[in-house]
């Protein structure tokens, strides 16, 4: 049996995804990753090997991606992550022309080609407004937790205007609207609605073309997938493997560049112990 | 993918440019200590070195020794020293180099610089420079001289816009007359400009032959090093010989099909300045894709030539004029710089465009944001955008850029791998 891997090395979380010859998923992983960038990506690795039953050895090809991905000293090759969203967007929706990817510290916008290259892309990089990293900090001053937020966000009756977009003074702005007696779920709805009008502003620097699918651990946001929909006035392409994308784009990678070879794996050695 | 590979060639051309640079700011740190020959501080951008030659003044350049001082990794500590007088964090870091190392007595070399003897504010585009050059005038005592130059507003000059610059190069004549004890020598004048017509059409030259593919030379990061003895001797015999042996070093490359790599895998066109203070790591990025740039529009702040513009030593003053006012990229307006940057990526064959926004300065970098839409959507040209600085060590995000750029040959990769296929 071929197996092939997707390492994505993430500034918050590393996803890691073995797939076998026939394309299918047949382990996902996540760990955080910490300071220890390089630890975090074996970790992720291995325990995705230990998820699918088999040993590091089996695996022919590895992709790292994500920002630690020269970091990955067991992997093949690197390949950036807007490629393999790219490539794992349209894998899971073949009809993806657009991808809106909301990391824990930055967010991009993807145009996307009818084979799953990009074509375009545009990054927020410079602020961390508009990404997971923004929604914490909000979740953290309210005391909750970013699974409570989304759902409570859908039940805002009039969600209040937030004076800033910016992640290190949003809590003075939440503060104050909780001292005006305001409730948590109309600020968590502004909070929402703020981050879902930035993200779009930055996404129109491409041209936004159907299927639009979002990926990235915010996707998973039920009040954030909401409150784009409503800025873009479309149906989003949401996955339930959307925070995995990024890492089953670089499988993907992985398994063409295996070929019809099932060996690559002198990188691994030192990982099979 | 193959291992990052040296990513430029050192040849003569390289060893003779250091010596030149090296020869004029040794000229630069004996005229601080006899007070002889004097200085003249003007911008690059326009420059009318042609008249500074015909009086034997020598040149300071205040944006090369800044980025002088940041290709060497100097600039931080004079940025930091203007910051602390009160310059803000958002003025051109240019600027704040420049300022702070007069206050701190910082040179790129070590050697000396010479109080100007004029402050030559030959003002082409950049509004800055009227600020930059008083603060400069006003810190020194030096006197100041602001060449207005109209910003070029219609596609040419009007005949009045250039009988206004020749008026004020005349009345230049008369104070550098007062600076030298010289009278003025329009026969000597006569020749700096012919020296520059000689040197412009060997630029000119070399600029072409990037056409070639393999390109012989990178038309960013060597032309760059080409870019001193430009300003400094265009008006001279020294720059005739040096632009001749680099011409003939570079058509000798050709003739063997020597590359800037061993395989030219891109070929780019660069809009914007480069990130000095990272120069090395920047010129990486490119040269771990195999990524030539064919053409850039900064190799063209200093003059415009590889389109055919000459000085005419038989109209010395309306050639000076007519280059201060349209040929410099810096004084023509944004649809000629989009069409400059067509112009490139359809004659030099280019595969992308990469524009660099620099966050200090305005002037170049105002705009850009636009012009990658332009070129995507319009002309569907892929293009990519990224943000640093010129100057200032602390706006270079590396792994930002990187990831930018390393997306952005990935999917021209992805293109070409496709367009192949096609092509089967």
């Amino acid at each position: 049996m071929r197996f092939a891997a997707g390492v994505d090395v993430g500034s918050t979380q590393t996803k890691a995804i073995i797939i076998n010859g026939e394309k299918e998923i047949v382990a996902r992983a996540l760990v955080d990753t910490g300071a220890n960038v390089t630890k975090a990506g074996e970790n992720g690795f291995l325990e995705a090997c230990r998820v699918a039953n088999i040993t590091p050895r089996d695996v022919g090809f590895v992709v790292g991606t994500g920002y630690g991905r020269y970091k990955i000293t067991f992997g093949n090759v690197q390949m950036t992550e807007i490629t393999c969203h790219a490539r794992g967007a349209h894998f899971i929706f073949p009809h993806t022309r657009t991808v809106i990817d909301m990391g824990g510290q930055d967010s991009k916008a993807i145009s996307v080609g009818h084979k799953g290259e990009v074509s375009d892309f545009v990054m927020n990089d410079k602020c961390a407004a508009g990404t997971g990293r923004f929604l914490s900090n909000a979740a953290d001053v309210l005391g909750m937790t970013l699974d409570t937020i989304g759902p409570l966000s859908l039940t805002a009756k009039n969600p209040v205007k937030l004076t800033t977009v910016c992640t290190v003074f949003v809590e003075a702005d939440i503060l104050s609207h909780l001292v005006q007696g305001k409730i948590a779920e109309d600020i968590l709805g502004g909070v929402h609605q703020a981050i879902a009008r930035r993200t779009i502003s930055l996404a129109r620097r491409i041209n936004i073309d159907p299927e639009v699918t979002v990926t990235g651990g915010v996707a998973r946001n039920v009040g954030m997938v909401a409150a784009l929909e409503a800025v873009l006035g479309m149906k989003l392409n949401i996955s339930p493997d959307s925070q995995f994308t990024g890492a089953l784009g670089a499988a993907i990678f992985a398994l063409e560049k295996l070929g019809d070879s099932f060996e690559s794996n002198i990188w691994r050695e030192g990982l099979c112990k | 993918m193959a291992p990052a590979q040296k990513s430029e060639y050192r040849g003569y051309v390289h060893q003779m440019q250091k010596t030149l640079m090296v020869n004029w700011y040794e000229r630069l740190g004996e005229s601080a200590l006899k007070g002889w020959p004097p200085a003249v501080c003007l911008m690059v951008s326009g420059n009318c070195i042609e008249l500074l030659q015909a009086f034997d003044v020598l040149p300071i350049y205040p944006e090369v020794n800044a980025l002088q001082l940041a290709i060497r990794h100097q600039s931080l500590e004079p940025i930091v020293a203007a910051e602390e007088i009160g310059y803000a964090s958002d003025n051109c870091a240019y600027v704040k180099a420049d300022i702070g190392a007069y206050l701190k007595g910082i040179t790129p070399t070590g050697n000396k610089m010479p109080t100007a003897a004029l402050i030559l504010c030959n003002f082409v585009g950049c509004n800055t420079y009227l600020k930059w050059f008083e603060h400069v005038s006003a810190f020194t005592g030096a006197p100041m001289y602001v060449l207005d130059v109209p910003f070029l507003r219609y596609d040419k000059p009007t005949a009045d816009d250039i009988t206004y610059v020749v008026k004020q190069l005349k009345e230049l004549v008369g104070l550098l007359e007062g600076i030298t004890h010289t009278k003025f020598d329009y026969d000597r004048f006569k020749q700096a400009v012919q020296y520059s017509a000689e040197v412009e059409s060997l630029w000119s030259e070399i600029k072409h032959l990037s056409k070639h593919s393999p390109s012989p030379f990178d038309a960013y990061f060597d032309a760059i090093t080409l870019m001193g003895p430009l300003y400094v001797y265009r008006a001279s015999s020294v720059g005739v010989d040096f632009f001749r042996a680099a011409l003939q070093e570079l058509k000798e490359r050709v003739a063997n099909g020597q590359g800037v790599y061993d395989e030219e895998r891109f070929r780019i066109v660069v809009e914007g300045p480069p990130p000095y203070p990272h120069f090395k790591t920047f010129r990486d990025m490119f040269a771990k894709w195999r990524a030539c740039t064919v053409a850039s529009t900064y190799s063209t702040v200093g003059g415009l030539w590889e389109f055919g513009f000459r000085h005419d030593p038989e109209n010395p003053f309306e050639s000076v004029a007519l280059h201060m006012i349209e040929n410099n990229v810096t004084n023509r307006n944004y649809l000629q710089r989009y069409a400059q940057i067509e112009r490139y990526a359809d004659e030099w064959k280019a595969d992308g465009v990469i524009i660099h926004f620099v966050k200090s300065c305005r002037l170049f970098s105002a705009g850009q944001g636009d012009m990658r839409d332009y070129f995507t959507k319009v002309l569907k040209r892929p293009t990519l955008y990224i943000e640093s600085d010129l100057e200032d060590p602390r706006y270079f995000s590396e792994a930002q850029i990187r990831n930018r750029m390393d997306a952005f040959f990935e999917s021209l990769e992805h293109q070409k791998t496709m367009a192949n296929v096609a092509g089967e």
